[in-house]
């Protein structure tokens, strides 16, 4: 009789792997499949162009979309001397990797107040900020920091991923053929690395588009200006199910588009 | 210690390129010192067992490493101390290291682009290049659509593309499967006669060095053991090495 | 199987068989007990609303003194979250909360267990950081431009009276940020962030020197009515009514007057 092991040679996992990826996939989609069910589908049309829901779709769309971009500008630098702190001794890089991961260990809510802490009209900054007619907190500027903040960490490990992952001996090629050091970056590493900076990216938003505890810490929430849709799907599950679901329903949509929409783009050209 | 006795029917002219190189170059705890000189016209092969140092050295000729002491001339020019970019040496590495992201025919006209043409421009200069290494049919594919004997050739047209004034092969059968080799390097041969300038091919191959090379230098433990024509080399070898590559292309 | 193994197993069945005889004693030695016990006892679940907290925490502690078989778990918050959460089929005992629309969804839903009682009320009082940044003295400074106003938002209990409250002074305000809380108003006051906020009475006393308190005169005009009831889900009915009669007793509503609330 042959031993049950996880991995059979040529005949692939065993049934208990497959029984087990079944669980854990199901209640990935379950959840989805039982928004999807018991969305108030009749009334959808009305709820979905309430001035509430285009306000809040509205906000969280363009928030995302700048954090996005602020995260790329800000997180890409990083990644690259992420990417080459391998070469450093040990303490520095430890504690370099520990800060990128910072807002990844820290709960939403201790990132906004801390936030608060550091950028609020008292903060540790921001008293400096306050006497010249400078406040952050309840502003949609506000949202996009906070965004910013829980998102960045995405972004950074994805494109540190795909840098360290490119073979750069490439680069030894361009070099040989003329290229100087910024043309080897622009013209080879930046294209090879582009599959993983989308893909952080889309990430990035993802995390932007959902996130609740830290914005409603730092930035509040008031329609139009800092009630995200997660932040008005909270506040009207509490009177309103069918609202909140059609808010849910909405976010949902979003995120799948833009996954969706990215993945095409930067297909061509590289390969998988 | 005297040059070479040039091979009967060879041009040789005072304006020849050559490459000359005597320097000290170490790669974590391993010291090569080669003296090598590759004459324009004479592909000079350097052989050497795995471990001799071979492509540490390639990578000091190329700019990729640092040398500590000594020279590299060519024609004239002393390329020590400069930045690969700055060298005008071809590369052709053993993987090839193709652009993924680039079609064939972007790939070829690459070093050109480098050189300050517009994209359109450097199309069009490096489509002779294209017709000469038979790649106008593939122009449009990419690298990971190409065989290998494509790839490399492609390879070759983009170091030959931007006319570089030296050329390096590092191993050019290596990645190449078996039963196309024979085939391949008929083919390279032809294109390295072709080529003006001076040529070193990196190898462990008896039947490289028979076809491609006109000059043999030897390295054994990062020194270079003999040095001549592969006739001389093959009538007296002077290591057991040289003798039991001698005899693999016989066999 | 090699020797450690099966050694390993072994005791591990044991330690199993062991723990079930325990689990399975228990049982009838609580039989045994429960004839000469206090018949108040076991775990009660209460959701209360935010500003309820402190007194609900002091009314606990001293009925788990007088009952020692009892332990009470308190869950706060906005008083609509907490009512969305029983409708939604949370497991609890008590409800109480800070307004009778916000309870009116959990009995609509059939899920109390009798009529609720309303034994205490609360209303609206203007706190300010106590630096009062923006020189605020009146409910109709908040409508002043550039002073930052914190209020609940409107499907909370606070923010309902707040609106109630500002229409009659007739006072136009807009706020810049609706919470889902008082005690998130209260934090955003304390921390200097906002130049006023609309509060509780109990909620500015149990901030005591934090923050500055505003008296408004004509808060009376937005009163909440605060209701309490044991859930027909309760699995524990006899303490969960033993702690409401607790709460209405003279013990509890002298505990709530101190705390600022007053008598219905």
């Amino acid at each position: 009789m042959p031993p049950s092991t996880g991995i059979r040679r040529g005949r692939g996992p065993a049934v208990v792997v497959w029984v087990i990826a079944a669980v854990a996939l199901a209640l990935l989609v379950l959840p989805l499949v039982a928004v999807l069910l018991s969305a108030p589908w009749p009334q959808l049309p009305a709820l979905l162009v309430a001035p509430e829901t285009l306000q809040a779709l509205g906000l969280s769309v363009l928030t995302g979309a700048i954090s996005t971009a602020l995260c790329l500008v800000l997180g890409i630098p990083l990644a690259v001397v992420l990417a080459r702190s391998v070469s450093w001794p040990v303490v520095p890089r430890r504690l370099l990797r520990a800060a990128v991961t910072i807002p990844l260990v820290l709960p939403p809510v201790v990132g906004g107040l801390a936030l608060l802490l550091l950028l609020g009209r008292t903060g540790v900054l921001g008293r400096y900020l306050a006497p010249l007619g400078v406040t952050i907190p309840f502003t949609t500027g506000a949202v996009v920091i906070a965004q910013t903040f829980v998102a960045m960490p995405f972004l950074v490990f994805a494109v540190e991923g795909a840098l360290r992952g490119a073979d750069r001996r490439v680069e030894l090629a361009a070099a040989s053929l003329g290229a100087s050091p910024w043309q080897v970056f622009r013209t080879v590493t930046l294209p090879l690395v582009a599959p993983g900076i989308a893909a952080g990216a889309v990430l990035c938003f993802a995390r932007a588009l959902g996130e609740f505890g830290a914005t409603i810490t730092f930035a509040g929430s008031y329609p139009g200006v800092t009630r995200t849709l997660p932040i008005a799907s909270y506040l009207a599950s509490q009177t309103d199910l069918t609202q909140s679901i059609a808010l849910a329903l909405v976010l949902l949509v979003v995120s799948v588009a833009v996954l969706l929409g990215l993945r095409d783009r930067w297909l061509p050209g590289v390969r998988g | 210690m005297s040059a070479p006795a040039p091979a009967g029917g060879a041009r040789l002219s005072a304006a020849a390129p050559t490459l000359q190189a005597r320097f000290v170059a170490a790669r974590g705890s391993f010291r090569v010192e080669p003296r090598l000189d590759a004459v324009a016209g004479r592909p000079l092969a350097l052989v050497g067992p795995n471990g001799a140092g071979k492509t540490t050295v390639l990578h000091a000729l190329a700019g990729h490493l640092a040398i500590e002491s000594g020279s590299i001339q060519l024609g004239g020019r002393e390329l020590a101390g400069l930045p690969p970019e700055a060298r005008r040496v071809g590369v052709v590495f053993q993987d090839f290291l193709l652009f993924p992201h680039l079609t064939v025919a972007d790939n070829v006209a690459y070093g050109i682009r480098m050189r300050g043409a517009r994209r359109a421009a450097a199309r069009a200069a490096a489509l002779p290049w294209l017709e000469r290494f038979d790649l106008i049919d593939l122009a449009a594919r990419y690298p990971h659509e190409l065989s290998g004997g494509q790839a490399q050739r492609v390879a070759l047209a983009r170091a030959l593309a931007c006319e570089p004034e030296a050329l390096l092969l590092d191993e050019p059968m290596a990645a190449l499967d078996v039963e196309v080799r024979d085939e391949v390097r008929a083919e390279l041969a032809g294109h390295l006669r072709d080529f003006a300038g001076p040529t070193v091919i990196v190898t462990h191959s008896a039947a490289d060095v028979a076809a491609l090379a006109a000059d043999v230098a030897v390295l054994e433990h990062g020194t270079v053991t003999q040095r001549g024509s592969w006739a001389a080399l093959r009538k007296e070898p002077a290591t057991p090495y040289v003798a039991r590559l001698v005899r693999q292309q016989d066999e | 199987m090699t020797i450690g193994s099966t050694r390993f197993a072994a005791i591990a069945l044991l330690a199993s068989a062991g723990l079930l005889l325990a689990a399975c004693s228990t049982p009838s030695t609580a039989r045994i007990v429960t004839e000469t016990a206090d018949p108040v006892r076991g775990t009660v679940t209460v959701l209360a609303a935010a500003s309820l907290t402190e007194v609900y925490g002091e009314l606990a502690a001293r009925f788990e003194k007088l009952h020692p078989g009892v332990t009470i778990t308190e869950s706060f918050g906005g008083s609509s979250a907490l009512a969305a959460q029983i409708v939604q089929g949370a497991p609890a005992d008590i409800l109480a909360t800070a307004n009778e629309a916000t309870m009116k969804t959990v009995t609509d839903a059939g899920l109390a267990d009798g009529t609720p009682i309303v034994y205490a009320t609360n209303i609206l009082t203007l706190v300010v950081p106590p630096s009062n940044p923006a020189n605020i003295t009146a409910v109709a400074d908040l409508a002043k431009p550039g002073v930052k106003v914190a209020l609940c938002d409107k499907t909370v209990p606070c923010g309902s009276a707040a609106l109630s409250l500002l229409s009659a002074e007739k006072v136009t305000v807009t706020p810049v940020t609706l919470e889902t809380d008082v005690k998130a108003v209260l934090t955003k006051v304390e921390l200097d962030e906002v130049d006023a906020g609309l509060v509780y009475v109990t909620d500015a006393k149990t901030a005591g020197g934090k923050v500055r308190q505003i008296a408004v005169p004509d808060a009376a005009n937005a009163v909440n009515r605060y209701p309490i009831v044991v859930l027909a889900g309760s699995t524990n009915k006899t303490t969960a009514r033993a702690f409401e009669q607790f709460v209405l007793s003279t013990t509890g509503l002298n505990a709530l007057k101190k705390a600022g609330f007053g008598a219905p």
